[in-house]
């Protein structure tokens, strides 16, 4: 059942149309990701279901509620940020505590829920200590249980994880979604990050110029990128220009090298240029590789990047990645040295924009 | 540096001192000879005991609390505001804040008078509570240039919109914001501008003298066209105010640095 849906939403600063029809409709306990470039409007689509931007069109609802009209403090939406923006002037305690306090609850009820709180984030020993006195994951952290501690219905994150170091960011990322999956909150969790969006997400919404230009699981954004911002925004993917040499026998050349594509290519004539995709895992130059399509080229750069090796090879005009996993008997392919990759077609992706 | 260099630099700090604590040095030494052949504080006991300083004294502490409360209400909500959602206006509202630093005061308590009389619409100066309120309004707008400036920049120092909105998402209304997230934050800052509120109060003369109040600055004035010694007495005394004041409000910005206070 949806519990937030965004229907037909747009918005316009002055005459700069920033988000243009926006639509996504979010399950209860769901953990969505809105993942793009910079300036995509990820952060926007946020703030107007925090209240913090009013849509210049659309409708948002929060389990069957119409939201416009509501001020941000009157929607119960918890919101983390990329700052932390923990309240200077309070402890750990007070941080968590704000929400409830302002609710109106009791004194033993909000000292219950807060330790609560401390305890999902594990930091139940650092209740008295003030923000400056506190590490960014830490910060954040508690500014994780400040949003979560007066249950909200929604819980938003804008980049919560994009000020901190790599290590932290992996682990923090995870314990963010076990939290997210022992309370069933319905989550938005914006991003740039596309590891990120990939390793924690029930859905992702991939934006693009203020529209999502597909919204699906990760192993479906990932195999099947829906169109070419999509494929080239995430993960590393190779594009190559092929040549339509029989529409009807879906049979294209790639060089002169001749392919027989899996999936339809649709209305073509032969002689058009169409674009396909390839992940570079998709293949293997190994002995006895399997695969029902081998393409020849000759080795461009070969790059060792520690569990894997990344060999570029050319195929008539295109430059073709592909991974290697990395072994201690690994011999890699020498630059100039002419190489077979072989994959199964239907790893082929025909990109149509 | 050379050592001619150097010693031009103390040369030029050791005159300014000079020109600076000269006089003081020559006030103080005069007030100390009330009485005749010895140095003596006969001069300051005679100001402490005077009825009359200890009324117009606390009437002006008085005055310069209510102002400081005044100036608070005032200035924190609207700088804050300005802040947060009309960032533009900043330098139309600076400008206005500096004006009272431009018009003297004697023309700002001329046009309270003609604004507020007897036969106005609405008669402050008809009544006692009436014309307190007025010179307390006269007041905040004399400190308003320090205040506002204070106060601003205690907000320069932590991240407004954002603190906002994450209140508003714990459902907080303005008032707590303002109350609990706020003022707590930018409190050294305040602090600083009501001090020199402060000092600004104790020694009002004009708007005091306008509107016939028995403050402090027009007694000042009268003992000082009066008497010998006292007035210099006097004079000590609210030097020494001036500076517990700006040494408060140095106190102040120190702590604020180890204070939990600060992000
Ligand atoms: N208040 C505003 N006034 C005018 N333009 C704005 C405003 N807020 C955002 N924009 C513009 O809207 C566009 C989208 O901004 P938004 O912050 O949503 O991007 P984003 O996807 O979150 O980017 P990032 O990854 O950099 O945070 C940008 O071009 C930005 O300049
Ligand atoms: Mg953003």
């Amino acid at each position: 059942m949806t519990f937030l849906s965004l229907s037909h939403i747009q918005k316009s600063f002055g005459q700069v149309q920033v988000v243009s029809d926006f639509n996504m409709e979010i399950e209860k306990g769901e953990f969505v990701s809105f993942l793009g470039p910079s300036g995509c409007g990820k952060t926007t689509v946020l703030r107007m279901i925090a209240g913090f931007e009013t849509p210049s069109g659309g409708t948002i609802t929060v389990a069957g509620k119409d939201q416009s009209g509501l001020k941000p403090n009157q929607r119960n939406i918890g919101m983390v940020f990329q700052a932390y923006a923990l309240f200077p002037n309070m402890n750990v305690f007070d941080n968590v505590a704000f929400g409830l306090k302002v609710a109106g609850r009791s004194k033993p009820e909000i000292e219950a829920r807060v330790k609560e709180m401390l305890g999902l984030i594990k930091l139940e020993h650092l209740a008295e200590r003030f923000p400056y006195q506190l590490s960014g994951g830490q910060q954040q952290r508690v500014a994780l249980a400040r949003a979560l501690a007066p249950k909200p219905q929604v819980l938003l994150l804008d980049e919560p994880l994009s000020a901190l170091d790599a290590k932290i960011r992996v682990s923090l990322r995870e314990e963010i979604r076990m939290i997210q999956q022992q309370l069933g909150i319905t989550t938005v969790f914006v991003t740039h990050d596309q590891e990120e969006a990939l390793s924690i997400s029930d859905r992702i919404v991939v934006m693009n110029a203020g529209a999502a230009d597909q919204i699906g699981a990760p192993a479906e954004i990932y195999n099947r990128p829906a169109t070419r911002f999509v494929a080239s925004f995430v993960g590393t993917l190779n594009l190559i220009e092929a040549k339509v040499i029989d529409p009807v026998a879906n049979r294209i050349s790639i060089g002169d090298q001749g392919v027989t594509l899996r999936e339809p290519l649709g209305p073509v004539k032969a002689g058009d240029t169409v674009s396909l995709a390839l992940r570079p895992e998709a293949g293997s130059i190994a002995e006895g590789a399997k695969g029902d399509t081998a393409l020849a080229g000759e080795v461009v750069s070969s790059n060792f990047l520690g569990s894997v090796v990344r060999t570029r090879m050319r195929v008539g005009a295109s430059v073709i990645s592909f991974d290697m996993f990395n072994s201690p008997g690994l011999r890699p392919p020498a630059v100039g040295e002419t190489v077979t990759l072989r994959f199964t077609a239907s790893d082929l992706l025909i990109i149509r924009d | 540096m050379s050592v001619w260099a150097r010693i031009a630099g103390w040369a030029a700090l050791i005159f300014g001192l000079l020109y600076f604590f000269v006089p003081l040095g020559g006030l103080f030494e005069f007030s100390l000879r009330a009485r005749r052949g010895v140095y003596s504080f006969d001069a300051y006991a005679r100001v402490l005991a005077d009825p009359q300083f200890q009324a117009t004294f606390t009437y002006s502490v008085v005055m310069a609390l209510v102002t400081i409360a005044i100036g608070i209400l005032i200035v924190v909500p609207t700088a804050f505001w300005v802040r947060l959602k009309m960032p533009w206006a900043r330098p139309y509202v600076e400008f206005l804040t500096l004006l009272p630093l431009v018009i003297p005061a004697i023309v700002i308590v001329f046009g309270y008078i003609r604004l507020y009389n007897t036969s106005s619409w609405l008669p402050l100066t008809g009544s006692t509570l009436g014309t307190n309120i007025l010179l307390a309004f006269g007041y905040t707008i004399l400190a308003l240039p320090y205040m506002y400036r204070a106060v601003d920049t205690g907000l320069r120092t932590i991240d407004v919109a954002t603190l906002t909105e994450a209140a508003q998402s714990l459902g907080a209304g303005w008032a707590t914001i303002l109350g609990r997230i706020i003022l707590p934050n930018v409190i050294a800052a305040v602090l600083s501008g009501a001090f020199l509120t402060f000092a600004i109060v104790i020694g009002e003369f004009t708007l005091a003298a306008l509107l016939d109040r028995p403050a402090f600055g027009p007694y000042l004035q009268r003992i000082g066209a009066n008497k010998a010694y006292e007035p210099f007495a006097l004079s000590v005394i609210a030097f020494a105010i001036t500076w517990g004041c700006l040494a408060l409000i140095q106190l102040v910005s120190r702590f604020q640095k180890t204070a939990p206070a600060k992000a």
